[in-house]
């Protein structure tokens, strides 16, 4: 049952993504990338589980290893996305 | 239980944000805001992640946060914008790294703990490291065809098409094998192996202008793999942040190729260089008109109406900075001037909008392909700064051109057409630009920077 219900989730919030993502602009396209990125570094709260619980050491080391490579995705692509986000600028009214 | 539920609360708060995260993107000055709050939602997953029992010992998540945070730091402030592109191919390999060896560290535990894994599980860890190590191979050859230590052009041989159904074929079959043996540890290792190479030959046959469509498979692939292990390990927030991205990244590999008029299955299966004999018209017996450096800027000194269309090789010749110069000097003579943007100018979706706007460049000045083109015929001056097929009327009048109905910005319909090319060589798979023949058109050799610095430098003499 528990599946089913997992599936539900997924296909769910496959259809929000969707509704939401069409509405973003082409012009946000590459932070859309970035930040679609940033998030994807949520796989960090398995690796998390992985590094931290005690099923040997090989266990753990494959873990701290995808701890460091979410970690990275995480603070880079936030960071990466502020940046570029920090860029777009409305023009001022221009007193002609 | 109490522990569980605040869990499980955190998660639901973390999956909201990122949510509204991604809505805000819609609105330029709300996306800001709107991605600090997916940050903090991201957090708050790993706040609820940490305080859960299964996790015992810190020492290695610790240094694997700090060797996070050390990598991802020059990787967010320091990389440069025009280098965007080769900077997210490389970030999705490390996303969907992180997804594969969490699949096979949860699938070498439990055997080793002498589990019988469930159907339900090893499906979503066969899929994971499936999807995990072709985006992980994938995307490297991706970041190395950007970065050019790999070459940019298709690599093609005879007999491709059979060897990657092939290997498909065998990665499913494979695939279904280690579903039914969910004790096989070989065939498991065997799976990621094969998964990777796939990853490798599919990549490897697809040119640098197709790239915008491999990235956003991939960023959907990546997603794909985060989906899959939040099935194994039974977490909603993953599922639902991989659900996300995975839609993201179909949606704009859709976007990107339907602006390229192709098919997801010619870009993945037919290299374009394999195509190019058949159409490509000759140049033979027509003949440039070159324009000099003076004229050019007499001329865009006096257009009343300007339209900049730029394209990969302005983030080549990294020219944004002089496109901004060129475009204020057209203001200040009293002309207006518009930014035409195609879809897939550039190397990967929107690459041209974020170049452009680090110029500091207003960005209602940047205008989308279908709003832009009913202007063309009032426009004084088209100036093509690095663009090439998105600009080639052969898409609209040569049946037989290999990119005809691809959508194209109507430069050609301007009165007259400033081209900066750096020489006359074609743009990639050598298909023939007939807009360069054309009597309004002028071209201005030389280095898009270099011409544009003196055109610049020219009209402030005027």
């Amino acid at each position: 049952m528990t599946e089913i219900l997992q599936l539900y989730v997924f296909v769910l919030a496959g259809f929000v993504g969707y509704q939401v993502i069409t509405r973003v602009p082409p012009l946000l396209h590459t932070p859309l990338m970035s930040a679609t990125n940033a998030i994807s570094g949520i796989s960090l709260v398995g690796s998390l589980v992985v590094a931290g619980s005690n099923h040997g050491l090989a266990a753990s080391i494959l873990g701290a290893i995808a701890v460091g490579c979410a970690m990275t995705n995480v603070v880079g692509g936030f960071l990466i996305t502020d940046r570029m986000l920090r860029m777009f600028k409305r023009a001022e009214p221009k007193g002609k | 239980m109490d522990r569980d539920l605040a869990i499980q609360l955190t998660y639901l708060a973390s999956s909201v944000l990122f949510i509204l995260g991604l809505r805000s993107l819609t609105k330029p000055d709300r996306a800001r805001r709107g991605m600090q709050q997916a940050a903090v939602g991201m957090l708050l997953a790993i706040i609820g992640t940490l305080i859960q029992q299964d996790v015992v010992r810190y020492e290695w998540i610790i240094g694997g946060l700090i060797a996070g945070c050390l990598l991802g730091y020059p990787l967010g402030m320091w990389v440069p914008m025009t280098a965007m592109p080769q900077r997210i191919a490389f970030s999705h390999m490390f996303g969907a790294l992180a997804a594969s060896l969490v699949g096979i560290a949860e699938f070498t535990t439990s055997l080793a703990a002498g589990e019988v894994i469930e159907t339900t599980r090893i499906s979503a860890l066969g899929i994971e490291v499936l999807f995990g190590s072709l985006t992980v191979t994938g995307s490297f050859i991706a970041f190395g065809k950007l970065a050019e230590f790999l070459p940019g052009k298709p690599i093609t041989y005879k007999g491709q098409n059979i060897v990657n159904g092939a290997l498909f074929a065998a990665t499913l079959s494979l695939l279904i094998f280690v579903i039914t043996h969910p004790d096989a540890r070989l065939a498991f290792f065997l799976l990621v192996g094969l998964s990777a190479s796939v990853g490798l030959f599919l990549v490897l046959p697809i040119g640098g202008a197709d790239m915008p469509v491999v990235i956003s498979l991939l960023n959907s692939y990546a997603g794909l793999a985060a989906s899959a292990t939040g099935f194994a390990i039974g977490n909603t927030v993953l599922i639902i942040a991989g659900a996300l991205d995975g839609a993201s990244g179909f949606l704009l590999s859709i976007i990107m190729s339907r602006a390229m008029n192709r098919s997801f299955r010619n870009i993945l299966f037919g290299a374009f260089g394999s195509q190019v004999t058949a159409g490509a018209k000759t140049a033979a017996g027509l003949a440039v008109q070159e324009v000099s450096v003076a004229d050019a800027a007499l001329r865009l000194a006096y257009a009343r109406l300007a339209v900049v269309v730029p394209g990969y090789g302005m983030a080549v010749a990294q020219a944004q900075h002089q496109v901004k110069e060129v475009a204020e000097l057209i203001e200040r003579n009293g002309g207006e001037v518009r930014f035409a943007i195609h879809p897939v100018a550039g190397r990967m979706p929107g690459h041209m909008n974020v170049l452009l706007a680090e110029a500091n460049i207003p960005y209602d000045e940047l205008v989308e392909m279908s709003e832009i083109n009913p202007q063309f015929p009032d426009t004084d001056v088209a100036l093509i700064v690095g663009a090439n097929d998105v600009v080639n009327p052969a898409a609209v009048n040569d049946p037989s051109s290999p990119i005809y109905g691809m959508p194209i910005i109507d430069a050609y319909k301007a009165k007259s057409v400033i081209v900066l090319k750096r020489s006359m060589n074609p743009g990639f798979a050598g298909i023939e630009n007939e807009l360069f023949y054309m009597p309004n058109t002028t071209m201005l050799f030389g280095d898009a920077k270099a011409s544009l610095s003196s055109l610049a430098a020219e009209m402030k003499t005027l």
